[in-house]
């Protein structure tokens, strides 16, 4: 088994503050991170390789630093990195991220033949989970998107046995190999990262690959001019009144919320039990 | 490519055993306005099998035109051979706009479709207009980078797509009388072709009532402090028998599952009464509770921005007030003898 887990470097949005004079980011106060979805998809190809045995590849689109996320991914248990860096991949919407990740993952391909691609559900800085099903169709396999439990797999018959969640509920899919997953975060736990792998990741150099590094690349389709959406305005929405403001000790407070709530009949009334 | 050879406003109508999915019906509502401010029609288009008695509700939430694919192959949702259908309609027919819900199968198809169209798609957008004159679908969603929105646009591309969140905009009251053109297209699909089955699909039917349907629905934030002093949320909600809601933060802090997370990246809730209790009011909580009924929210901060959109502000200590209205609405539970209800 050969399985490419893509992973993307993102500020972490848990630390990251607005600043309230601005309504901006404060991006000093962001670190970046691995995209905790992409942490889940690189631990479940870990699950799958302790079964089927193999290889797990990890691949990221980004600037220099971007090698961070692979050496984290490491860590978890990956076994190789790759980074393509370039400045003709700046600036990319969804699709051109997508269209850039499988030209690598072509050449990648061609080193040792791909049987699965991991993708996180969606990446916490954009949150459109688009790159996923993106790469599936461009590489012509079928993606399985909000996977929440990968069941079972079959080398022999080159099936997988794969849990996708729904709105209500979940159903049961099985996929040809090779396929795509998009995972959500309850696939797994992620573990402890055993010794030897975190001295490992310290060390390991990842393989950074740049444009001219792939084969037949339209440079048309690449970065900010192969992305067909672009932010047109940002805007504050209007900030609507509000509504009542009560303010002083507690209890008045609290009284007066009761009466307002107790005369809204239609919101909520107690009904007698009998 | 020729954007003036496209033309029409589409809404893909997602169903499951002939049941429209709300969300379809709400971009019915959206889609009609952008249709007739194009002046263009509005046309919903429905894949599946035995599909066909579904079509005269799509036009009486407001559509022109049914464009319908019936195969036994389309009986359940599969991306590989739903978006063939998508394909082959917005090939031949090629609509301007096509909107989806942002639901796991509209995300997913809406995705596929893109990479194949080559064209533009904006994710979980919560505000729909178009520009009239230069045609652009301008669709926006919260942006990372503070309290603002981004308004994504396509100008090279068509169709242009988005996918949009559930219960944010409104769908129309049916009208039964209204009449419209059902278009059937004929589809080529063999079962031996798809790479994927589906096995089996289960209902969760032990989850409890998602928050998404609830009537009243007491959500806390970080402010709450710590996980000792969120149970005073779930506290609230039992005793006026309301669903518990948190922000990201708190499902980030562990304090609850993903499940009940409101917000840009959790659900959108409508309920009648929304509390907003050490919630601070940003924009991606916001865009998914602001259309609940009557939103009462607690802060001690007097300048957090959940005031501008509640309906009733209490400015003081969380950890003040909800014990004292728990007592309150016990208080009243008892003289009355009964249990809370909502209209
Ligand atoms: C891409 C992206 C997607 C996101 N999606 C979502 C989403 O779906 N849902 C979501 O909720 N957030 C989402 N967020 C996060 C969002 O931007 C905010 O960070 C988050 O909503 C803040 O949560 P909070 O209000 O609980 O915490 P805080 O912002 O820390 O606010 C806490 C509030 O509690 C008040 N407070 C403190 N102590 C007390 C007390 N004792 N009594 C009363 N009040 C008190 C404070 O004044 C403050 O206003 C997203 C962010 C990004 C970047
Ligand atoms: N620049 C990138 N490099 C590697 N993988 C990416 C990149 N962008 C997105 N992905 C993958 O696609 C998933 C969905 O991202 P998105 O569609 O941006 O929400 C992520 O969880 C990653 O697995």
């Amino acid at each position: 088994m050969h399985i490419v887990v893509c992973v993307k470097q993102v500020p972490d949005t848990k630390i990251i503050k607005i600043n309230p004079k601005t309504n901006t980011l404060d991006r000093r106060s962001a670190p970046a991170i691995l995209n905790p979805y992409d942490a889940h998809a690189v631990q479940e190809a870990v699950k799958i390789k302790e079964k089927t045995g193999g290889t797990i590849s990890v691949l990221s689109m980004g600037p220099p630093q971007a090698t961070a996320v692979i050496k984290k991914s490491i860590e978890i248990g990956a076994d190789r990195g790759y980074l393509i860096s370039d400045r003709a991949f700046a600036g990319a919407d969804t699709l051109a991220t997508s269209y850039a990740l499988s030209k690598a993952l072509e050449r990648i391909n061609k080193e040792l033949p791909v049987d699965m691609v991991i993708c996180g559900k969606h990446a916490i800085d954009g949150d459109t989970g688009q790159v996923g099903p993106g790469i599936a169709r461009r590489m012509d396999i079928p993606p399985v998107t909000n996977v929440i439990e990968v069941t079972e797999v079959n080398q022999k018959e080159k099936t997988v046995l794969i849990k996708r969640k729904l709105t209500n509920g979940y159903e049961l899919i099985q996929s040809e190999i090779p396929c795509l997953l998009t995972v959500e975060k309850e696939i797994n736990g992620i573990e402890y990262s055993p010794m030897p792998n975190m001295i490992r990741a310290a060390r390991y150099e990842p393989i950074i690959w740049a444009v001219s590094d792939l084969e037949k690349v339209e440079r048309t389709q690449l970065g900010l001019k192969g992305s067909p959406t672009i932010v047109g305005k940002m805007f504050t929405p209007p900030r609507p009144e509000g509504g009542k403001r009560l303010e002083g000790p507690a209890d008045e407070q609290v009284k007066q919320l009761m009466d307002v709530l107790m005369e809204k009949k239609d919101l909520l009334s107690i009904q007698s039990s009998k | 490519m020729n954007l003036d050879d496209y033309r029409g406003v589409w809404v893909f109508i997602e169903q499951n055993e002939r049941n429209i999915e709300g969300v379809s019906l709400e971009l019915l509502g959206a889609g009609r306005k952008l249709a007739d401010k194009l002046e263009v029609p509005l046309a919903g288009f429905l894949l599946g099998h035995e599909i066909k008695s579904v079509a005269n509700q799509v036009i009486s939430y407001g559509a022109d035109e049914v464009y319908l694919v019936d195969h036994p192959v389309l009986k359940q949702y599969r991306t590989e051979s739903y978006m063939q259908g998508v394909m082959l309609l917005a090939r031949k027919y090629k609509p301007e706009i096509i909107l989806y819900g942002a639901t796991p199968n509209g995300k997913d198809l809406a995705s596929a479709v893109a990479t194949d169209l080559s064209t533009g798609l904006t994710a979980d957008t919560t505000m729909l207009d178009v520009d009239v004159t230069n045609r652009l679908l301008e669709a926006s969603r919260p942006a990372f980078g503070g309290n603002i929105m981004a308004t994504i646009l396509c100008k090279k591309h068509r169709p242009q797509m988005a996918t949009v969140r559930p219960k944010v905009m409104k769908a129309l009251d049916p009208d039964s009388a209204r009449v419209g053109k059902i278009i059937e297209e004929k589809i080529d699909l063999k079962e031996e072709d798809m790479r994927t089955k589906v096995l089996q699909i289960v209902n969760d039917v032990t989850k409890k009532v998602s928050i998404a349907d609830a009537h009243v629905i007491v959500c806390g934030g970080k402010g709450m402090g710590d996980l000792q002093n969120f149970q005073l949320i779930h506290e609230l909600a039992d005793t006026i028998g309301a669903s518990v809601g948190g922000t990201r933060d708190v499902v980030e802090a562990g304090w609850l599952p993903h499940e009940q997370q409101v917000g840009q990246t959790g659900e959108t809730v409508t309920p009648k009464i929304y509390f907003a209790i050490g919630i601070s009011g940003a924009i991606q909580h916001v865009v998914g509770m602001k259309n609940s009924e009557f939103i009462i929210a607690i802060n001690k901060d007097p300048n957090a921005p959940i005031f501008d959109v509640a309906t009733y502000g209490i400015v003081g200590d969380a950890l003040e007030i909800v014990p004292k209205l728990i007592e309150q609405f016990k208080q009243l539970r008892t003289e009355k003898g009964g249990e809370m209800s909502y209209a």
